[in-house]
C-alpha cells in the first residue's frame, strides 16, 4: 500500500498543496487532476523521490521514499521521455530498463513490437516523431517490474490506438497487483479509477 | 554488463556518433598551442622555456570547454531524472560519466602532448614528465570539473559561470604540473610535485562524485 501522509509542497512563494493525505491500495489506479500549475507534476515527482517534500511522509508498505527498496519499486515516466538522440531505439530502451532492472534483448524487441515500433530497433531516436519517442519510453514501462507506476501525462502525443494500448497495460498491471498514479488532461476510459483533484 | 559500465559505454557511444563534441576541444587545444610560436618567437630556447606552461594552460581550457556538455544533454532529455530516482548509486553513475569524459578529452590530450612538446622544442625527458603530469592530473580536471558542471546544469548559457567556479580549483594543479616540467628541464627532482598531483587526484576521486551527486539533486529540484 502506498501511503501519503500530510504532504505539502511549496514552489517559490506559491504553496501548491498542503496537508495532502491519501492511500493507494494494491491494484489501485489513481488519476490526479487539476488545472495547469496546480502541482500535479510536483506531486508525482515528490512520490518518485525527485523533489524534497516540505512536510509529510511517504511510505510504500514499510519502505520510506528514497530508500533503496522504495526506489526499486517505483517507475516514473515524466514529461521528458529520457531518450538520447544519438542512440537507437533499442539502445535507449536497453539503458532505460537497465536503470531499473536489466532485461534480455528478445524481451526488449518484443516490447518495441507491442508499442508498434517493430522494425525501428536500429533507428536513431533523433529521427522519430514525438509520438514514437513516447512509445519507446512506454516500451520501457511495459518491461518494468516495478510495482508502482507514476506516469506524468502518459498520453501526450499518442494517437487514439496508442492511448488505448497504454490504458490496457495500466489495467493489466493493476490486475496483477501493481498500482498506478497518473495525470492527464485527456478523457480516460480506465475502469475503477479513483480521482484526486488538486 | 552492469549499469555503471553501461553508462560509460552509452556516453562513449553518443560522443562517437556526435564527433564534433569530442573534436572541438581537441582542435582548440592544438590550434591555440600552434599559435604561440607565431606570436612570440620561433626560437628553440624561448619556446622550450614556456612550453610546459602553454601546453598545460591549453589543456585546462580545452577540458573546461568540454565540461559544459557533461550533464547538459542528459538534463535536457530527462535521463538525469531517471538516474536520480533509480536504486543504483548516483555517485557511481556520475563517476562512470566522468570516466567517459576523461577517456574522450583527457586521454587524447595526453596522446597529443608529445607531438606538441616536440613542436615547442621540449627535450625527451621533459616530454615524459609532461605526459606523466597530464596522466596524473587530467582525471582530476574531469572530476573537479564535474562538480562545477553539476552545479550549473539547470542554467542556460552558463559557460562563463562554469569558468569562474572551476578555474580557481584548477590553479593548484596548474602550478604543480607546470613546475614539475620546468624542474625536470633544469635537471631537478620532481617527486614532491608528483606526490601533490597524486594527492589531488585521490582526494578528488573520493569526494567529487559525492559532491556532484548532491549538487545534481539540488539542481533538479
Amino acid at each position: 500500500m502506498l501511503k501519503i501522509n500530510n504532504l505539502s509542497c511549496q514552489k517559490g512563494y506559491n504553496l501548491l498543496f498542503s496537508q495532502l493525505s491519501f492511500t493507494v491500495d494494491l491494484g489501485g489506479i489513481l488519476r490526479i487532476t487539476g488545472t495547469n500549475g496546480c502541482g500535479k507534476t510536483s506531486l508525482l515527482k515528490i512520490i518518485a523521490g525527485l523533489n524534497i517534500q516540505e512536510q509529510g511522509t511517504i511510505f510504500l508498505d514499510n519502505d520510506a521514499v528514497k530508500s533503496e527498496d522504495y526506489q526499486r519499486a517505483i517507475f516514473y515516466l515524466g514529461h521528458l521521455s529520457a531518450l538520447s538522440a544519438e542512440l537507437t531505439c533499442l539502445e535507449n530502451l536497453k539503458f532505460l530498463t537497465a536503470l531499473n532492472q536489466s532485461v534480455a534483448q528478445p524481451l526488449l524487441l518484443d516490447a518495441l513490437k507491442q508499442v508498434g515500433l517493430e522494425g525501428y530497433e536500429n533507428e536513431y531516436c533523433a529521427k522519430l516523431s514525438a509520438g514514437q519517442k513516447r512509445r519507446v519510453a512506454l516500451a520501457s514501462l511495459i518491461r518494468s517490474k516495478s510495482k508502482v507506476w507514476l506516469l506524468d501525462e502518459p498520453f501526450t502525443a499518442l494517437d487514439p490506438q496508442g492511448v488505448k494500448m497504454v490504458e490496457q497495460h495500466i489495467e493489466q498491471h493493476c490486475k496483477q497487483g501493481g498500482m498506478c498514479l497518473f495525470t492527464t488532461h485527456q478523457d480516460s476510459t480506465l475502469k475503477n479509477q479513483q480521482v484526486l483533484a488538486l | 554488463m552492469n549499469i555503471y559500465l553501461q553508462t560509460l559505454m552509452r556516453d562513449l557511444n553518443s560522443a562517437i556518433r556526435n564527433l564534433s563534441s569530442i573534436l572541438n576541444p581537441l582542435l582548440f587545444f592544438i590550434i591555440s598551442i600552434s599559435l604561440f610560436p607565431l606570436a612570440i618567437s620561433p626560437e628553440a630556447s624561448t619556446l622550450s622555456q614556456i612550453a610546459a606552461g602553454i601546453i598545460w594552460v591549453a589543456s585546462m581550457l580545452a577540458v573546461l570547454l568540454s565540461l559544459n556538455s557533461l550533464f547538459h544533454h542528459d538534463f535536457d532529455n530527462g535521463i538525469l531524472e531517471q538516474m536520480l530516482i533509480s536504486h543504483h548509486s548516483l555517485p557511481l553513475l556520475i563517476l562512470s560519466k566522468i570516466v567517459a569524459h576523461w577517456l574522450l578529452t583527457g586521454v587524447p590530450i595526453i596522446l597529443l602532448s608529445p607531438l606538441l612538446g616536440v613542436f615547442l622544442f621540449l627535450d625527451d625527458e621533459s616530454i615524459k614528465v609532461l605526459m606523466l603530469t597530464l596522466l596524473l592530473a587530467t582525471p582530476s580536471l574531469s572530476l573537479i570539473g564535474a562538480i562545477g558542471a553539476s552545479l550549473i546544469v539547470s542554467i542556460k548559457n552558463s559557460g562563463m559561470l562554469l569558468s569562474l567556479l572551476i578555474l580557481p580549483l584548477y590553479i593548484p594543479i596548474l602550478i604543480f604540473a607546470s613546475s614539475a616540467v620546468s624542474q625536470a628541464q633544469a635537471g631537478l627532482e620532481i617527486d614532491a610535485q608528483l606526490y601533490f598531483l597524486a594527492t589531488i587526484l585521490i582526494v578528488s576521486l573520493m569526494l567529487a562524485p559525492f559532491i556532484s551527486a548532491l549538487s545534481l539533486k539540488i539542481s533538479l529540484e
